[in-house]
């Protein structure tokens, strides 16, 4: 039988589409009361625009199994850092071009000779790095 | 004038006026990061590189997430964003101004003055606040505060211009840096201090004119600027959404 965890624990996040909620660390608790379920989030950054469709994609996923009955909380504590990303996120993001946090080494290439191009990059949880070796840029989740 | 919002006011909970041990009230962090977020808005596809327009974007972002975080624990967040007037809002003067000496201006040497300003202050209260939504948010100043004293260590130790031109934000944000600082003033200083001085910047001589009356409502012209553009929508539209 697959139970509601199952089913949340894969919704992929909006942005970072190559790693699900549960590996990025943003999925706190999957609860069932009575008929009801019950999922508790935290955001990544106070101010992610990512978390309504995230909630909306909760929603849709856990409907198509049959959980019609859903609610949806933000939890803000404790506050989530990057050490809450699962290796297998770390693994994901790395195969996907992306530097996971702690990381600064390219990503294709593997060459540790990396510069910062941007403090910011197109999510508030990346910066932009370029690699001196394969010359390729990425983006490199920030250690938070 | 009476303060609208000095009595039974029903639009904001208890909680909004207490003072925190962090020197400031709920509703003035609330608020400081509202507008600042919304001044910041400014910058969108305006920056002097796409990197920075990216920058400024993401930490006007964050500014707004706090602030909706912050509002939503106060109250509808709706209703006290943009069914406000300007002397409701106990926001500080300095993140009313505009970006330059007048109405319009859109100076980045400014700016990043004043965001090192901001975040200094922001990141201080953040920390003295056992709340979970400012133990969230201090790791975010912390980033913009780091962003910020980068870019004011290039421009200040930079060309004669660059130089000229933040020397100029820090002598004429400096007085209205009192009321932001109010209560935290000497750990703010510990902050800034060596950023000025490793940028070659100095602090103006003379400091004894302390603009004020932002918490209190009293306010610059700026921020009805500010309102009439963030709250036209709204106010055309009640409970309109996206």
């Amino acid at each position: 039988m697959v139970t509601p965890y199952d089913v949340v624990s894969k919704v992929v996040d909006p942005e970072l589409r190559v790693v699900t909620i549960a590996e990025l660390g943003i999925l706190r608790d999957v609860a069932q009361e009575g008929a009801r379920v019950v999922v508790t989030i935290t955001p990544t950054y106070s101010g992610c625009p990512a978390m309504d469709a995230i909630r909306e994609d909760i929603r849709k996923a856990l409907a198509r199994k049959g959980f019609d009955d859903v609610a949806v909380v933000t939890k803000l504590s404790p506050a989530w850092s990057t050490d809450m990303i699962t290796p297998a996120g770390h693994e994901a993001l790395h195969r996907a071009g992306i530097a996971p946090p702690g990381s600064t080494a390219c990503p294709h290439c593997d060459s540790a000779k990396t510069l910062q191009i941007s403090r910011y990059a197109s999510t508030p949880c990346q910066a932009l790095r370029r690699c001196l070796g394969c010359a390729e840029p990425f983006n490199a989740v920030k250690t938070l | 004038m009476t303060d609208p919002m000095s009595e039974g006011s029903s639009r904001v909970n208890q909680q909004a006026r207490v003072p925190q041990r962090s020197g400031g009230t709920p509703l003035e962090l609330a608020d400081d990061a509202l507008i600042a977020a919304q001044r910041l808005s400014e910058w969108v596809a305006r920056a002097p590189t796409l990197e920075e327009d990216v920058a400024l974007t993401n930490i006007a972002l964050d500014q707004l997430g706090v602030a909706r975080l912050l509002l939503q624990s106060l109250g509808d967040e709706d209703e006290l964003a943009y069914r406000r007037g300007d002397a409701e809002f106990r926001n500080c003067l300095l993140v009313e101004l505009p970006f330059g000496r007048a109405r319009g201006d859109l100076d980045f040497g400014w700016t990043v003055v004043w965001l090192l300003f901001l975040a200094a202050a922001q990141k201080l209260r953040y920390e003295a606040w056992d709340n979970e939504v400012a133990a969230k948010a201090v790791k975010e100043s912390a980033y913009h505060l780091d962003h910020a004293t980068q870019w004011v260590i290039r421009l200040g130790d930079g060309t004669s211009l660059s130089r000229e031109r933040v020397q100029a934000a820090v002598e004429e944000l400096w007085p209205y840096t009192h009321e932001l600082t109010e209560g935290i003033r000497d750990d703010w200083l510990s902050i800034v201090e060596p950023v000025l001085k490793e940028a070659t910047l100095v602090k103006p001589s003379h400091d004894t004119w302390r603009p004020s009356g932002g918490r209190s409502g009293r306010h610059t012209e700026h921020l009805s600027y500010v309102l009439a553009e963030m709250q036209a929508l709204h106010r055309a539209h009640p409970g309109v959404q996206w």
